[in-house]
């Protein structure tokens, strides 16, 4: 644009073809005189050919000429010059209306008549000039515009190809999840990602960015990064909603966040935990068709520092068969064609209408179809949905983790010990499972490891610490009962400690990994406890209640107690991949 | 028959203005030009092609009336005619008249101050 206008009244370059030498050398004194370079040729042959040569600017034909007239002249030149516009003027002395037509059907712009009257000449090469010049401003415009848009749909493509790379790792294919996500190629600012945790159950972040496309894809990344990459290493649901709003708050601009929903779901425990964040309600659905709100009860993620943000998780029980139906705010947006919105109301009617075999998400989505009339009508919505399940039943999950060459720590030990208001606060789980992940052999096995670690802490702290008595978990009301004496309990810890030590060495076929845990608890009568079977009914109201212990003597080689009970050692073994088949069984 | 005058004194003094230095070059081209298209127009008699005829003299025309010689240019267009109806038997009358105004322009021109 700006070459365009410094052009303006530059010299340009005009090509006279003409066979009469002296109207030829009148003309090409006269633009030579007005600052143009002039280039002159005697027939319309030589005007094609050096039109292709020199590229001129503007030119000016007679009509009729030996060798090639300037008719067919403009009509080659016209197809040489393609979509640049090069003005076509006709020297004519022709004063005949079908002549002069004619002229302009051969793609000629306008006539210059004889005699050659300078002041015309100047007005006339001005003004196409002018039309010259905007013609290709707005071709390099459009031209611009259009690489533009290409860069820009191609950007969000990739950025949606990456994101999905990123995204779809999880477990959304299990046979307990359903979902629909819009399948357009460009990022609509939607995010589901479902991992099962390695101790059991399974957490699903639904989120809604605000924006589409590029921004919201780079905003949405390092979610997916952090959501997939904390799971994977035992952290909770709270510890990843943290981290989330951490990151968010400090990479997003002011205005861009994104409303979610984390859900946690124990199948062993049956309940579920939830925190909405400003995405519309989600449901739990009951086998029989009642259900219940499950509302946002906070703000966006990213908009809240960290000292202000509330990761608490809202525990509800659910048991087998109950469903949790979340939806971002694409799909109570969804209108039919004369703009009327699903909307809550739309939820609610279909919720209400469900039938005992009727699948909430099947009727979620019938509904949406039956309002827009048309499937792949504004496809911008995401829906999903999550059954509880027994966990076996659960199409066993592949190793998220490649074995490995035998490289990394071998012999090793490390003891890690928690003390006073910490035992509250914070869970040394992750950091003890990504300690034993280090070693490549014991990587296969996160999910066990992480199972031993667990049981062991979590019997160290509610049972041996806090002395609170499982067979409350047994009962919905109990089961509140518990939790809330938990954190009571937690709060006077003061002198006590829970403490660790891991110990790791090779063994020919594969490797030993010892795990003692020590508390500070007034231990337990063990003896009693081992002199009766380990799966019966009584042992289960002991102090190492319900699967606990049986998990433990399931998963490790031994289990032995020292002291007062407050003190447990187990030993864990695992075996070089090819054997390790086996003792997978 | 024709009240054109034989030249256009306006017309040549503002070639004059544009031409400067190479206004005698211009008219000199100008002669050379024409005696090429009294010969051509003699050559298109003779074969009796009226299209060479006509085109012959309507070129002849423009450079005239460029030039400033309107009553030249009237005899062209009179030619261009004849050829364009076919009606060759005009044309040596028509040639005759042409170059008889050709020297009246070439001894006008000559008496124009240099």
């Amino acid at each position: 644009m700006d070459d365009s206008t410094a052009s303006y009244n530059g010299p340009l370059r005009i090509l006279i073809a003409d066979d009469s030498d002296s109207d030829r050398l009148i003309l090409k004194t006269l633009l030579t005189r007005l600052g143009h370079e002039v280039l002159d040729v005697a027939n319309g042959l030589d005007a094609v050919s050096t039109f292709q040569r020199e590229a001129p600017d503007l030119v000016l034909l007679d009509a009729l000429m030996p060798i090639m007239d300037g008719m067919e002249a403009a009509r080659q030149i016209r197809l040489l010059a393609g979509e640049r516009l090069v003005p076509l003027i006709f020297l004519t002395s022709l004063s005949e209306a079908g002549a002069l037509a004619h002229c302009l059907d051969a793609g000629g712009d306008d006539f210059l008549g004889k005699p050659y009257n300078r002041i015309i000449i100047e007005a006339k090469i001005k003004a196409f000039n002018r039309m010259r010049l905007m013609h290709q401003a707005l071709s390099d415009q459009r031209d611009l515009i259009r690489e533009r848009n290409r860069q820009l749909t191609e950007e969000q493509e990739i950025a949606k190809r990456v994101f999905d790379n990123v995204a779809h790792s999880g477990c959304l294919d299990a046979s307990n999840i359903r979902y629909h996500a819009s399948p357009q190629s460009i990022f609509n600012g939607d995010v589901l990602f479902a991992s099962p945790r390695p101790a059991g159950g399974m957490l699903v972040f639904v989120g809604d960015f605000t924006g589409h496309g590029l921004p919201a894809a780079i905003g949405a990344m390092p979610i997916a990064e952090i959501f997939y990459g904390m799971v994977n290493k035992g952290f909770n649901g709270q510890d990843v909603l943290r981290e989330i709003n951490q990151k968010l708050k400090r990479i997003l601009p002011t205005g861009m966040f994104c409303c979610g929903a984390m859900i946690e779901a124990d199948f062993k425990l049956n309940q579920i935990q939830i925190w909405n964040g400003g995405l519309p309600d989600g449901w739990l659905i009951r086998p029989s068709g009642a259900h219940l709100a499950l509302p946002s009860r906070h703000l966006p993620l990213g908009i809240l520092s960290p000292d202000q943000f509330n990761a608490e998780l809202e525990r509800v029980v659910a048991g087998p068969g109950d469903r949790v139906l979340m939806m971002t705010d694409g799909f109570l947006e969804s209108a039919d064609r004369d703009g009327r919105v699903f909307g809550e109301k739309g939820v609610m009617e279909t919720l209400d209408q469900l039938g005992a075999d009727d699948h909430p998400f099947d009727a979620m989505m019938s509904a949406i179809h039956q309002l827009t009339g048309n499937p792949e009508d504004g496809d911008d919505l995401t829906l999903f949905c999550l059954e509880m399940a027994a966990e076996g039943g659960l199409a066993t999950l592949p190793d998220r983790v490649e074995p490995s060459a035998l490289a990394g720590p071998a012999e090793w030990r490390c003891t890690y010990e928690i003390r006073g208001q910490t035992l509250g606060e914070f869970s040394p789980l992750p950091l003890l499972l990504h300690i034993c992940m280090e070693v490549p052999g014991l990587r296969r096995k996160s999910g066990e490891i992480y199972t031993l670690l667990a049981e062991l802490y979590n019997n160290a702290l509610e049972h041996g610490i806090l002395a609170l008595p499982s067979e409350w978990k047994h009962s919905p009301e109990g089961f509140g009962r518990y939790y809330q004496e938990r954190n009571r309990r937690l709060l006077d810890v003061e002198g006590h400690y829970i403490r660790f030590t891991l110990q790791h060495s090779l063994k020919p076929e594969g490797g030993r990994l010892c795990v003692v845990c020590e508390d500070s608890g007034p231990g337990f009568d063990f003896q009693s406890y081992l002199s009766t079977a380990p799966d019966s009914a009584a042992a289960s109201n002991r102090r190492y209640a319900g699967r606990g212990l049986g998990l433990l003597s399931r998963l490790a080689e031994t289990i032995r107690f020292h002291g007062q009970g407050n003190h447990v050692e187990i030993v864990y073994k695992w075996q070089l991949a090819r054997t390790a088949e086996k003792r997978d069984d | 028959m024709t009240d054109k005058p034989h030249l256009d004194e306006e017309a040549l003094a503002e070639l004059r203005d544009v031409m400067e230095d190479e206004f005698d070059v211009l008219i000199q081209t100008y002669l050379a030009d024409s005696r090429d298209r009294i010969r051509s127009l003699r050559d298109a008699l003779k074969t009796s092609d009226s299209d060479a005829f006509a085109k012959t003299a309507h070129s002849f025309k423009g450079s005239c009336i460029n030039i400033g010689a309107p009553r030249l240019g009237e005899l062209c267009l009179k030619a261009e005619m004849a050829g364009k109806g076919s009606r060759l038997e005009e044309a040596p009358g028509l040639l005759d008249d042409i170059d008889r105004e050709f020297q009246e322009v070439i001894e006008r021109l000559e008496e124009l101050p240099g």
